[in-house]
């Protein structure tokens, strides 16, 4: 570790001492891809609420970047921002090879799509899927095609398709999860929170109690966000949205909501951090409430690592009763986001200040 | 319909992949389609000649008849279509670098919680020329905005402005003129406050040489790259707005009753406050209500589908037995934020098809909610009544 440059741009939360988890899992994160490619922008915009245009003040990464990120479910994620520039990366594929590509949870793999030469990109791509098969073979791989924005819109999908068959013909045994993406929308808030979707442990029961809680309080939808990149990492939709037609329950159509609200809170967050003066970091709000003639929804602060948001149809008693119900709800979530805490120390409503 | 209600976008576009956001929240329309919500008239300028040397009759008061007059004028290149564009159109700061040079007057008529026209002037025309219809563009004039290039040479622009000044003076003394001393985004704000120094001072003593003194002339230091140009306009439209001390009287009682530290109300497509109450108006108490705003209508957008009828039946059935609107307490948007810094919340309700108050509440005084929606209501219902009394009579 002592060659690992630590030059990094992120302000981790900070977990106070008492919280310190005993069972802590721990997840390699390998964010990989050529020099500009997008990689350390990514990672700002997610991690340390930067905003698109910050990201144009980075400079290249030199050797790695290493930040723990202390996530739900107990999970802290050790994402190794790797510097593309060729020197580095004959680093890692030599001296350092061993050391970067054992105990890789994920490798994430950033694609320039303005890139001049992919088939060179290409070649390095498998060099790297050759190493992580050395090292880490049960490792979950993630494609991004980045910088979407940059192809006329016409032409983008043919293009994904097109870089995406290559990508995968060159990928061994892995079967990456591709995705496009682009940090001046919300494209990059939805290729993220499914990766980290896949990270959480226990979501599969988190899952469940979103389900059930759900249909207790009659919501339309329930968000689970994690609280530093507010990423929605689990969402349950109800069913009872009922048509004519009694097999096709409706769906709210905006298929891509989730990205897009973490997308408006994330913003609206740095609205906040200006007016209180309080760092991006810190958790800027605990309540936010919205009544509409044709629907209603709240956000509160919910376990240590999330925040919950649900949808509700219209309606003073549904709306007050669903919000008490969350509230009790909590301490139950709380166990499954960090099982190692002990209830006692946490109060119903002694939510703010646990940030330094 | 209201815009808190639906959201901005109205397109159907195909949404598989969403095209480079800009800053901010992202927003998908294009200026065409909010040309549809703003009902957005481009008129021909039809300049008449009168006949005759009729003497113009003093400009009539802002509460008369007819849609008071916003003019934007300056030299070329100032950032005259820039501000329109960007204040009344929508438009991303940055798209303002493609506008191309105004030809003739652009006239915009905004329809909103009251009626007025925005006209947009060429820089280059001289419209002192005798041909011109004084009177067809002064006479119900609301406020004529001057606009200076303060990243410029701006000694032209001054002369100009005397000019026009001392010739419309003497005919229309109640015309106010607000002059914008522009682009001061990258200045430092020593720079800012030397400029304006100097511009008020060429003015002042150029008009005292002309016999002019105690003419109406405010300044204003403005950017379209921050909230500066919609304080700015805020100003400007409050003194065109009848009943003004009533609605400000309204938002002290209630600021005084909830202890609320500030409360606005927005026209919320322009996000220009029209009234707030008599505590100092600070940038950043007003940029957190206007970014609140573009929060509320972000959210609406996503959530605000139409519901099946059938779904709603289900609703309103047992064990309810209600209508929906008979089960909500209010039916216009209402919201609310609690800041975790000071437990500040910050509220939001909606006053009608186009006006919001939103106001920044004491600390922790999220637990007095209830008391805080009653007086609330009873504020909205003031406003409501103020506007209605004022649409009657323009009838
Ligand atoms: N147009 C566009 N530019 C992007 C996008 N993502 C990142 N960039 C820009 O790409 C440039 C390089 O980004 P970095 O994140 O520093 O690249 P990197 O992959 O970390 O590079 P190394 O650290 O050298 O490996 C920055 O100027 C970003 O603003 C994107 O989606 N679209
Ligand atoms: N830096 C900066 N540039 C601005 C600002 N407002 C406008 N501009 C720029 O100024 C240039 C001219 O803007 P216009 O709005 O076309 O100017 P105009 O006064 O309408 O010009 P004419 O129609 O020729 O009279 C554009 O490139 C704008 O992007 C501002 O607040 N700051
Ligand atoms: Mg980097
Ligand atoms: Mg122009």
């Amino acid at each position: 570790m002592d060659q690992m440059n630590s030059l990094s741009i992120h302000d981790d939360p900070v977990p106070s001492p008492s919280s310190e988890p005993r069972k802590q899992k721990k997840k390699k994160v390998l964010l990989m891809g050529k020099s500009g490619s997008g990689k350390s922008s990514m990672r700002s915009i997610i991690f340390s609420n930067y905003i698109a245009k910050d990201t144009r003040r980075l400079g290249a990464t030199i050797d790695v970047d290493l930040s723990h990120v202390k996530f739900l479910g107990n999970l802290t994620l050790n994402l190794w921002d790797c510097g593309g520039q060729d020197a580095f990366m004959e680093n890692y594929l030599s001296q350092q090879r061993q050391h970067v590509f054992s105990n890789v949870g994920v490798l994430i793999y950033v694609f320039d799509i303005e890139s001049r030469d992919f088939d060179r990109d290409l070649l390095t791509y498998r060099s790297i899927i050759a190493a992580l098969s050395q090292f880490s073979q049960s490792a979950s791989v993630y494609i991004l095609v980045h910088k979407m924005d940059l192809v006329v819109p016409n032409q983008r999908e043919d293009m994904y398709n097109d870089r995406v068959s290559l990508i995968r013909s060159k990928s061994d045994s892995f079967d990456p999860t591709p995705f496009a993406t682009s940090i001046w929308d919300q494209s990059l808030y939805k290729a993220w929170a499914e990766i980290i979707h896949d990270l959480v442990p226990n979501l599969d029961q988190i899952e469940k109690h979103l389900g059930s809680l759900g249909k207790l309080i009659m919501a339309e939808e329930v968000l689970l966000f994690e609280r530093t990149s507010f990423l929605v990492v689990s969402s349950w939709s109800s069913k009872g949205i009922i048509t004519s037609d009694k097999d096709q329950p409706a769906q709210n159509p905006t298929y891509d909501r989730n990205e897009r609200l973490s997308n408006i809170i994330k913003n609206f967050k740095q609205s906040t951090s200006r007016y209180t003066g309080t760092p991006k970091s810190a958790e800027q709000f605990s309540v936010f409430d919205l009544k509409m003639p044709n629907f209603c929804m709240f956000l509160i602060k919910f376990t240590t690592n999330t925040y919950l948001g649900v949808v509700l149809p219209p309606g003073e008693e549904r709306f007050n009763a669903a919000k008490l119900n969350c509230y009790i709800a909590r301490t139950h979530f709380e166990d499954l986001d960090s099982p190692a805490r002990k209830s006692a120390d946490r109060g119903v409503s002694g939510d703010s200040g646990e940030l330094a | 319909m209201p815009v808190l209600h639906t959201g901005r976008r109205r397109s159907n576009q195909n949404r598989s992949y969403n095209g480079p956001a800009r800053q901010g929240p992202v927003r998908h329309l294009s200026v065409a389609q909010l040309n549809l919500e703003r009902v957005y008239e481009q008129n021909r300028l039809n300049v008449q000649k009168r006949d005759g040397a009729n003497a113009p009759e003093p400009a009539p008061g802002t509460a008369a008849k007819g849609k008071p007059r916003l003019l934007l004028m300056g030299q070329r290149r100032s950032g005259k279509s820039s501000i329109s564009s960007v204040v009344f159109h929508k438009m991303p700061p940055n798209e303002t670098l493609f506008l191309e040079s105004t030809a003739r007057i652009q006239k915009d008529a905004m329809h909103s919680f009251m009626d007025f026209q925005v006209w947009d002037f060429p820089g280059q025309l001289n419209f002192m020329d005798p041909s011109f219809d004084l009177d067809a563009i002064f006479g119900e004039i609301g406020a004529l905005i001057w606009v200076i290039d303060a990243q410029d040479e701006y000694h032209e622009a001054i002369n100009r402005l005397n000019s026009t000044i001392l010739n419309i003076y003497p005919n229309y003394p109640n015309v106010n003129v607000e002059v914008f001393i522009h682009k001061v985004d990258g200045l430092s704000d020593d720079y800012k406050l030397d400029i304006q120094r100097d511009i008020m001072q060429r003015i002042q003593d150029e008009l005292s040489d002309h016999g002019v003194e105690n003419a109406p002339i405010n300044f204003h230091l403005t950017s379209i790259y921050n909230h500066s140009i919609f304080e700015a306009f805020s100003k400007v439209i409050q003194k065109l707005i009848p009943h003004l001390p009533t609605l400000e009287a309204l938002l002290n009682d209630l600021c005084r009753a909830c202890r609320f530290e500030k409360a606005y109300l927005f026209d919320v497509l322009s996000k220009i406050y029209i009234a707030t109450d008599s505590s100092p108006v600070d940038m950043p108490s007003y940029e957190i209500c206007s970014d609140y705003i573009d929060v509320i209508v972000d959210v609406s957008e996503i959530y605000a589908w139409p519901r099946p009828p059938e779904y709603i039946q289900l609703l309103e059935g047992p064990p309810w037995n209600k209508k929906l609107e008979d089960q909500t307490a209010c039916n216009d948007a209402e919201s609310c934020i609690v800041l975790t810094d000071g437990k500040r919340p910050i509220m939001l309700r909606e006053v009608n098809k186009y006006l919001a108050l939103v106001a920044i509440m004491c600390e922790g005084s999220y637990e007095k909610m209830p008391s805080v929606t009653m007086n609330v209501e009873s504020t909205v219902k003031g406003l409501t009544e103020v506007f209605n009394i004022t649409r009657q009579r323009r009838e």
